[in-house]
Formats: structure tokens, sequence, C-alpha cells
């Protein structure tokens, strides 16, 4: 949003850890209680940063899973990368009653409210879905009547973060469509697609260009840009793409 | 060091917010930036971000020129602007 006012600078500042959930086998939910937290827009991200016992700081982006109407709470997914520095801690070491060092609420580019409308369309790869989980909570809190669908790539039916939940919404948010694919393994009886994004994909569940949809994509950087593309080349204007690259996949 | 700098490691611009708004008081996303080697104008959000423990390069999304280029240590912030003709910030509300 243009003109908006001067926010100030950020600084590290501390949050209590007032609760984890397991989300997936290897994702977890951390809610963080935060003081003098200020509020935020869906799609926005924090800035954490771990210091060891020699000083030696590491900081990691993450995106902010719980809609604004959650005032002062933060809620944060977390992916852990079985190789990585930072994930694996706070997936398998964090737990409640901790205090964690974060800055934010970041962005403003990679933010949808409801007051933008749509019709929107939200591409998650993994824990890409983080961001788009803010708007889709915030769009059924404030929003619901913004056409919105959602594709989304997990490996397995398992690996799907916030499943049940997207099933609840997609009863009880009427305009809310949800459409899964799973790349590496699939259920019995599944009726969802079945293999990486692709432009028949993209072409069956997008809006149509001349409805002019609002796009956000997020996820491993290949899936980012491999939709992005895809995107482009069925005719989307650029200027209502928007993208989060989360980076590499494993 | 050389793989978190590949290109692999391509982020967005929204990823280097967090650093750009601990030195400018402002949402930093949707300031324009204007190329100082093509042209190009492009908001933060829109161009290409690199993030390693050595520090954050901003690039542009049309040349990948470096536009904004900022490093830490000890303590201190170093910025170098030189691939960046114009910052565009909307700053008075
Ligand atoms: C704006 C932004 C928002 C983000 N939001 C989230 C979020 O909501 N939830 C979340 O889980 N992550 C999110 N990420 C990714 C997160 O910042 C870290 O990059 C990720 O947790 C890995 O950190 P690490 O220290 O565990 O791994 P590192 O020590 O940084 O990396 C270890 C190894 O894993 C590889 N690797 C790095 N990142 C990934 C990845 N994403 N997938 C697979 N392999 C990887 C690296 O190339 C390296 O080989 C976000 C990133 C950005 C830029
Ligand atoms: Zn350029």
């Amino acid at each position: 949003m243009e003109g908006t006012a001067v926010l100030g600078r950020l600084n590290w500042q501390l949050g209590e850890v007032v609760a984890t959930r397991p989300e997936t086998p290897r994702t977890k939910s951390i809610t963080l209680d935060v003081p003098g937290w200020t509020g935020h827009r869906p799609g926005q991200h924090v800035d954490l940063r771990l210091t060891s016992e020699d000083g030696y700081h590491a900081e990691r982006s993450y995106s902010i899973a719980s809609p604004p109407e959650d005032r002062s709470r933060v809620t944060l997914t977390v992916e852990r990368i079985d190789t990585g520095e930072v994930s694996p801690y706070l997936t398998d070491e964090l737990h409640e009653g901790d205090q964690l060092e974060l800055r934010g609420p970041i962005g403003g580019y990679f933010v949808w409210e409801a007051s933008m409308g749509g019709p929107l369309f939200l591409v998650a790869g993994g824990s890409g879905i983080v961001p788009l989980m803010a708007m889709i909570r915030h769009r059924a809190a404030a929003g619901p009547s913004v056409a919105t669908r959602l594709l989304y790539s997990s490996r397995s039916l398992g690996e799907i973060i916030y499943r049940d939940e997207l099933d609840r919404l997609t009863q009880s948010s009427p305009g809310l469509e949800v459409a899964h694919t799973l790349t590496r393994e699939t259920p019995p009886g599944w009726a969802g697609y079945r293999r990486r994004v692709d432009a028949d994909m993209l072409r069956d569940v997008a809006w149509p260009p001349d409805q002019n949809p609002l796009t956000y994509i997020c996820g491993p950087t290949p899936f980012v840009e491999g939709a992005a593309t895809i995107l482009a080349g069925l005719g989307y204007g650029p200027q209502r793409i928007k993208t989060e690259r989360f980076g590499p996949t494993g | 060091m050389q793989g978190r700098m590949g290109r692999e490691n391509k982020l967005d611009g929204n990823a280097s917010a967090g650093t750009l708004q601990a030195i400018f008081p402002f949402e930093m996303t949707e300031v324009m930036v204007t190329c100082a080697g093509c042209g190009a104008s492009n908001v933060i959000g829109e161009t290409a971000a690199y993030v390693s423990g050595m520090g954050t390069i901003v690039r542009c999304p049309s040349c990948d020129r470096a536009l904004i280029r900022i490093a830490r240590l000890e303590g201190r912030s170093y910025l170098d602007l030189r691939g960046s003709r114009v910052l565009r910030i909307h700053a008075d509300g």
C-alpha cells in the first residue's frame, strides 16, 4: 500500500513461546507472545535470530501464519530441514516458556488484505502455504466474499500442512476452493492431482486471465519460478503476480 | 560459502526487508529503486535478493546489477548503493 506512514526502524525484541503444535511429522507451529506487538498484515514475516554461546548469530526469515485478527500473538510454522542450522532447533528444541529473539513485522509487497479484493489465486509448495494461510484465515475472518482458489502442492497426504483446517474452511467459508496435488505418494482413492504443478493444472485451477486475478505464489525457489513462468506464459500480467521464494529445495 | 550465494539461493527482495528496515525507518518492499545500470524501476519486493551470513545483495530483475549491498561486521552496517540511481520512498503517510 503506497503512502503508508513511517514505521520506524526495526529492532530485535524478545518473544516468549506460549504454545507449540506439530502440524505434520516435519513441521511445527510456534506461537509467540511478543510484548508491544502492534499487529501485522497477512503475508508478512519476521526475522528470527539465534545466538550461540560464542556470540555467533544466525538469522532466518519465517512467515506469519496467524491472521491479524489474532492481535498480540504471532504464530509461525517451521519445516524441519534436516541439514539446516536453524530449523531443527526451532522444531525440536524450542519449548513453551523459551524466549526467542525476533524483529518484525516485515514486508508490505507480499501482502493481501480483504480490501484489495480479488479474485484471489494462491499457489503454495510445501511450507510455502504459511503466508498464504494467514491470507486465508484473514479472508475467513474479514473478507469471505472474495472468491479464492488455492492450489497446494505437497509430497504426500501426511505432509499437507493445515489439512484439516483447510477442509473445514472450504466447508464453512463459501467461495474458497482448495485443490491439492501430491508429488511423491498418493493414498488409494486419492481424488486430487498426482504430479508436479504444470501448465495443464494451472490452466484448470487458475481464474481465467480476463478476470484479472491477484496471484500469490510461495514455496521453494524452483517451485515459485516454475509456477510464475507458466502463469506468465498463460497470459497473466506480471504486475498481478507476487512471489515469495523460500530458498532451495532439499 | 559459494553455495549459499549461488543462483539457486535466489530469494525475493522481500527477504532483504528486515535487514533494510533495521537501517531505514520505512517499510522497504514498496520503495521504488531505479537501476543505475539499465534504468529499470522496480519496487524492492519485485527485485531479487541473495542473503547469506556475509550479507545481503539486492539485484535488478532486468539486468542483474547489484542495486544494494549490505554487510554487517562487528556491529556496523556497510551499505553500498552504487547500483541504485534513485530510491523513491513514501514516507509521509
Ligand atoms: C521471506 C521468507 C519467509 C520464509 N518463511 C518460512 C516459513 O514460514 N516456514 C519455513 O519453514 N521456512 C520459511 N523460510 C525459509 C527459512 O528462512 C529457512 O531458509 C529455512 O528454515 C532453512 O533454514 P536452516 O537454517 O534450517 O537451513 P540452512 O542451514 O540455511 O540450510 C541448510 C541446507 O538446507 C538447504 N535449504 C535451505 N533452505 C531450504 C528450504 N526452504 N528447503 C529445503 N532446503 C533448504 C540449504 O541449501 C542448505 O544446503 C522463509 C524464507 C524467506 C526468505
Ligand atoms: Zn538494471
